[in-house]
């Protein structure tokens, strides 16, 4: 899990995004302990309450669940749900702006669909 | 548990430095104090300090007005630009002289860290760097464990490596036994993530004081072709502008809008680019 500064997007995004990506990787198994708040504001040296508020939209959304006095858990089922989120989002995130880019550069959409099944087939 | 800084205005030779300061410093939190050269910072942070006394106004320390109350004082410790330690004695003997006057010095991690900054404590004073003194002043600020702690330009003439080992330092006390940290700095890139709010002030006046996150929202630069750009800024105020070719950007306050023209590109700002946007003197 990487932390960017010199990059826009806001710390706490980045920490939400890093272990949802740990989780997604499988380096944090469901019912697994993921880092305390302590732990990750040390690491990363980042405010604790920045940290915290990663955390709590990965509480708030049901992907990690908090133990009192012993630390926060993976929640069972959030593997799915980051997966079908993860989904959703992916047409605003990755295919808007392919479709931006593709149409600066002149290529057309079956150019794309051609480029899109060399890419399924070169990773197998 | 908190400071209170109310209506404080303090002039000198009737040039107003800081013009009816409201402010409130809560419990248990970093602050960053960031202002140009010459905007009040160590002045305020001198009145909170009781180093200088104000034209008008309060400080209350936890509700106690500081200037009648050495208890209320005695909460707050802060480290200052200007050297005070005496020049002829040795570090082991300034650290002993510290550990007598202030009960909250911890004498054994100051020597750690002496360590970490690799100084000697047989040195005299009077033998060390400029950065050599900020370290010394740095530890005995790190190492008087007060509720409030004030740095006041910490890092002057510290190498990138020992800044460093600074904001590393503070973090770990903070989170180990967390206090009300006030950080008043130029150097904003680097404790932008260690701070939780920010105060700005600008020609003697509170102009910001916010959660760092709520404050990175306020602004935002938006660059693409000019007419594009000055059509869409008619909605906004500007706080700056700049031209490369046929491709404008300007840079507005206000929160990102969710629908944007393809054609224009949007960020945000980071901490030190917005702070530098809002106190760009206006040239007329």
């Amino acid at each position: 899990m990487n932390i960017n500064t010199a990059i826009d997007k806001p710390i706490f995004q980045q920490i939400r995004e890093g272990i949802e990506d740990s989780i997604l990787q499988g380096h944090y198994k469901e019912g697994e302990q993921i880092p305390s708040i302590t732990e990750l504001a040390l690491r990363y040296q980042i405010n604790p309450a920045t940290a915290l508020k990663g955390i709590n939209i990965l509480v708030e959304n049901n992907i990690v669940y908090k133990k009192r006095g012993i630390g926060m858990f993976v929640c069972e089922g959030a593997i799915n749900r980051l997966l079908d989120s993860r989904r959703n989002e992916f047409f605003d995130k990755y295919i808007t702006s392919l479709v931006n880019e593709a149409k600066r550069l002149g290529l057309t959409n079956d150019d794309i669909k051609k480029m899109i099944e060399r890419g399924f087939s070169d990773e197998h | 548990m908190s400071i209170e800084i109310k209506n404080l205005c303090k002039s000198y030779e009737k040039i107003k430095t800081l013009d009816n300061i409201n402010l409130t410093i809560e419990s248990n939190k970093i602050y960053g104090l960031f202002g140009r050269n010459g905007a009040g910072k160590t002045t305020l942070l001198n009145i909170i300090d009781n180093r200088v006394f104000p034209d008008s106004g309060t400080v209350l320390i936890d509700g106690k007005n500081a200037r009648k109350n050495s208890k209320a004082l005695s909460k707050i410790y802060m480290m200052s630009e200007s050297n005070l330690f005496p020049k002829d004695i040795k570090i082991k003997t300034l650290f002993k002289r510290i550990n007598d006057f202030y009960s909250e010095f911890d004498i054994d991690k100051a020597n750690l860290l002496l360590n970490e900054f690799h100084i000697t404590e047989n040195k005299k004073i009077r033998g060390l760097s400029t950065g050599q003194i900020t370290a010394l002043k740095l530890i005995t600020g790190l190492c008087i464990n007060r509720p409030y702690l004030v740095f006041d330009e910490p890092v002057n003439g510290l190498d990138a490596n020992y800044r460093e080992k600074f904001y590393k330092l503070l973090l770990e006390k903070y989170i180990e036994s967390p206090c009300t940290i006030i950080v008043s700095t130029h150097l904003i890139d680097e404790i932008a993530n260690i701070v939780e709010d920010v105060i700005i002030i600008d020609n003697g006046k509170v102009t910001i004081q916010k959660s760092k996150d709520d404050f990175l929202l306020q602004g935002f630069s938006i660059s693409g072709k000019s007419h594009i750009v000055d059509e869409f800024a008619k909605k906004y105020e500007i706080i700056s502008s700049e031209e490369f070719g046929t491709i404008k950007t300007i840079y507005v306050l206000g929160t990102i809008p969710a629908n944007l023209p393809n054609e224009v590109e949007v960020s945000q700002l980071n901490l030190q680019k917005l702070f530098i946007k809002l106190t760009n003197k206006k040239e007329d």
